[in-house]
C-alpha cells in the first residue's frame, strides 16, 4: 500500500509540476489543483498510513490512527479550494481584460490570441 | 490570563466583517472604521511592546488548551518589535491611502486591508508552525485582492503571475510541514524544537529536508534570488501604498526565517547548522548583487523601488546569515529601516505618477511641488541607498560591523560595498533624469499640480521623518535589539516559557 501511495502523490506533483510550467492559464491551474491534491495525499501520509484504525482515544483501543493529520487535511482542502476559485475567477479577468491567457508579461506578444 | 496578546488578531478580523457587512457603500464610514482600527492597533502593539521589553515570554493558549495540543500564540521581544514595525507602518499607509483616493478606486480596500493586518499581526505573533501557514493565507488571499485593487490589464496579469506564484509557495509550505510533522510528530515550534535537538545525526535525512524545504517556502516569500520573480511587476503594478505595506509582507518571510532557524533549526543543532547559514549567505549575496543591479538597469521608477526592495533583502540576508547575536541585532535594525525606507520610496514614486501620468525615466514638464516631491525622492534614495545622514548608513554600518569575525568577511564587505556604489549610481541617474532636468511643455500642464491633495504629501513627509528618527535613535534601538537578539538565541527560555512541563505528554 505504501508504494501505491507513494506512486500516488509523485505522479500527481510531477502532472502538476509539468502543468504548472505551461505557458497558458488553464493548464496552470490545473497543475495547481493537482498539485494541492498531491500535498493533501501527503499530509495524510504523514501521520503514518494506518487502515481500519479509530481516529480518537477510547478506553480498550490499543491501536489508532493519529488524527491531527486528518485535521490538517481538512483545513489544506478549504483553503486550496478557495485559493482556486480566486484564481480562476482573476484568470478570467485577466483573459476577458487582455484578450489573452498566456500567464507572462511579454508586451511584444499578438493579442487576440484565444487557442487552449 | 493576559488576553491582549490576541487582540492585534481579532481587531481587525472585527473590523473588516463589519466594514463588509454593514458599511459596503458608505466610503467614508469605511475610512473611519478603518483608521479607527489601524491606530488601536497601533497602541495595542505598542502596549504589547512595553509588556515584552522587560524580558518576559509570554504564551497564550487559544481556547485555554494546554500547549502542545493547542494552538500557543507566543508575544517576546521579537515578535512585538514586528507588531509595532506593522503598525506604523500601516497607518500612515492607510492616511495615505485616504488622501490619495486610491481607496475608492476600487471596491472593499478598507475590508481587506484590515485583512491583511490581520494576517501580517498573526504571522508575528503565532507559535504554531500550522497556524503560521494559516495566517500565511490569510495576509496573502488579502492580498490578491489588494494587488488587483483598481483593476487594469496589466495590473490583473501581474496578479494572476503573483497568486500562482504563491500558490505554489503555499503547496511547497504543506510539504515542508508534512515532512516535519512525519518526523516530529508535532507542529507546536517550541516542542518541535524540543524534539528536534534529540533527534540523532543518522535519523536526520528527513529532518533536514523539511528544513530546507521550510527555508525554501520563507525565500520565497522574502524574495531571495533565484524565488524572487514574483517581486518586480507584482510591486510594480500594485497600487502603490500596497506596494508600501507590502514592504512589510517580504519581512514576513525573513521573520519566519529568523523564527524558525533560531528557535527550531538553531545554529546549535548540528545536523542543520552547516547548510542554512551557507544557503542563506550564498542567495542573499547574488539577490543583493541582482536588486541592486535592477535599481541601475529598470525603465521606471516603480520597478526600481521594486529592485530596491529586492536589494535591501539581500542585504538582510547577508546580515541575518550568521546566525549570531551581533548580526542578529544589526539585521534587525537593517529591517525595521528598509521596510520604512522601502515603503517611504513607493509612496515618492506614487506622488510622481499622480502628478506625470507615467513614472518612465524620461524628462518631463515640472510637477505641481516639483520641489518638495524632489526633495522627499532624494531623502528616500539616501535612505535606500545606504548613504549617511540617514538609517540606512546606519543599518549597513552595523551589519558590516557584526560580519567582521565571519570567515566570509571579504566576500560581504566586497559584496555590499560594491552593491552600494551601484545603486548610488542609479538612484542618482533616476533622480536626475525626472527631476533634474525639466521640460517647458505646452502651456497648462502644471494645471494638474493645483487639484493634487495635501494629506500624501504630509504622510510621506511623516514617514522620511520616521526614517530620520530611527537614524537619531539609533542607540536606544540597538540596545534593545541587542536584547532581542539575546532572547532569540535563548531557546530554553522560549521553549519553558510555552512548555512549563518540559513538553513530553
Amino acid at each position: 500500500m505504501e508504494l501505491l501511495f507513494a506512486s500516488a502523490v509523485g505522479i500527481l506533483t510531477a502532472a502538476g509540476l509539468y502543468l504548472v510550467m505551461r505557458q497558458r492559464t488553464f493548464p496552470v491551474i490545473l497543475g495547481i489543483s493537482l498539485l494541492s491534491y498531491a500535498v493533501n495525499l501527503f499530509l495524510f501520509a504523514s501521520g503514518r498510513l494506518a487502515v481500519n484504525m479509530p481516529p480518537v482515544l477510547l478506553k480498550g483501543v490499543e491501536d489508532f490512527t493519529d488524527p491531527l493529520p486528518q485535521a490538517l487535511v481538512l483545513t489544506a482542502i478549504v483553503i486550496s479550494f478557495g485559493m482556486t476559485a480566486v484564481v480562476v475567477m482573476l484568470s478570467l479577468g485577466a483573459y476577458l481584460s487582455a484578450r489573452s491567457d498566456r500567464i507572462d508579461l511579454n508586451d511584444t506578444e499578438k493579442t487576440g490570441d484565444t487557442r487552449q | 490570563m493576559n488576553h491582549w496578546i490576541i487582540a492585534p488578531v481579532i481587531v481587525p478580523a472585527l473590523i473588516a466583517a463589519l466594514i463588509v457587512l454593514s458599511m459596503r457603500n458608505q466610503l467614508m464610514l469605511q475610512r473611519i472604521f478603518s483608521a479607527f482600527s489601524t491606530a488601536l492597533l497601533l497602541a495595542i502593539s505598542l502596549g504589547l511592546a512595553w509588556q515584552a521589553a522587560d524580558g518576559t515570554i509570554t504564551s497564550y493558549e487559544l481556547g485555554n488548551w494546554p500547549a502542545p495540543f493547542g494552538i500557543v500564540l507566543v508575544l517576546d521581544r521579537l515578535s512585538a518589535l514586528m507588531a509595532v514595525l506593522t503598525s506604523v507602518l500601516a497607518l500612515p499607509v492607510l492616511l495615505y491611502a485616504i488622501g490619495s483616493e486610491w481607496d475608492s478606486r476600487g471596491t472593499h480596500f478598507h475590508a481587506l486591508f484590515q485583512f491583511q493586518l490581520m494576517g501580517i499581526f498573526g504571522a508575528f505573533l503565532t507559535g504554531d508552525a500550522f497556524n503560521l501557514f494559516v495566517f500565511f493565507e490569510v495576509l496573502l488571499i488579502a492580498s490578491y485582492g489588494l494587488m488587483i485593487h483598481g483593476g487594469g490589464t496589466r495590473r490583473l496579469r501581474a496578479g494572476v503571475q503573483y497568486v500562482v506564484f504563491n500558490l505554489l509557495g503555499s503547496t511547497l509550505f504543506l510539504f515542508a510541514l508534512g515532512t516535519l510533522y512525519a518526523v516530529t510528530g508535532t507542529l507546536n515550534m517550541a516542542d518541535m524544537a524540543a524534539r528536534v535537538a534529540e533527534i540523532p545525526a543518522a535519523e536526520s535525512a528527513m529532518l533536514r529536508v523539511g528544513a530546507v524545504l521550510l527555508l525554501l517556502v520563507f525565500a520565497i516569500k522574502a524574495a531571495l534570488l533565484p524565488l524572487h520573480f514574483w517581486l518586480p511587476a507584482t510591486y510594480a503594478e500594485a497600487p502603490a501604498p500596497i506596494a508600501a505595506l507590502f514592504a512589510i509582507m517580504t519581512k514576513v518571510g525573513a521573520y519566519a526565517i529568523l523564527r524558525m532557524h533560531t528557535l527550531v533549526f538553531g545554529p546549535e543543532i548540528d545536523i542543520t547548522a552547516d547548510i542554512i547559514g551557507q544557503l542563506v549567505l550564498g542567495a542573499g549575496l547574488i539577490t543583493l548583487a541582482i536588486g541592486m543591479v535592477g535599481i541601475l538597469g529598470a525603465t521606471g521608477l516603480g520597478r526600481m523601488a521594486a529592485f530596491a526592495v529586492i536589494g535591501s533583502m539581500g542585504t538582510l540576508m547577508v546580515g541575518m546569515a550568521g546566525f549570531t547575536e551581533q548580526t542578529t541585532s544589526a539585521t534587525l535594525y537593517y529591517l525595521v529601516h528598509s521596510t520604512l525606507a522601502g515603503a517611504a520610496m513607493f509612496l515618492v514614486v506614487d506622488l510622481v505618477r499622480e502628478r506625470r501620468a507615467d513614472d518612465g525615466l524620461h524628462p518631463g514638464p515640472a510637477m505641481g511641488q516639483h520641489g518638495l516631491v524632489t526633495a522627499l525622492f532624494f531623502g528616500a534614495a539616501i535612505a535606500v541607498a545606504g548613504m549617511p545622514p540617514l538609517s540606512g548608513f546606519i543599518g549597513k554600518l552595523l551589519i558590516l560591523d557584526a560580519v567582521r569575525d565571519l570567515p566570509e568577511v571579504w566576500a560581504i564587505w566586497s559584496v555590499i560595498l560594491v552593491t552600494s556604489l551601484i545603486a548610488i549610481v542609479g538612484l542618482a541617474r533616476a533622480g536626475s533624469v525626472v527631476f533634474w532636468k525639466t521640460e517647458t511643455g505646452p502651456t497648462g500642464r502644471r494645471l494638474r499640480a493645483r487639484q493634487q491633495p495635501k494629506l500624501p504629501l504630509v504622510v510621506t513627509c511623516g514617514m522620511m521623518g520616521t526614517v530620520a528618527l530611527l537614524a537619531v535613535f539609533a542607540g536606544p534601538m540597538s540596545a534593545y535589539l541587542d536584547a532581542t537578539a539575546q532572547q532569540l538565541f535563548d531557546r530554553e527560555a522560549y521553549i519553558s516559557a510555552v512548555l512549563p512541563e518540559g513538553g513530553q505528554p
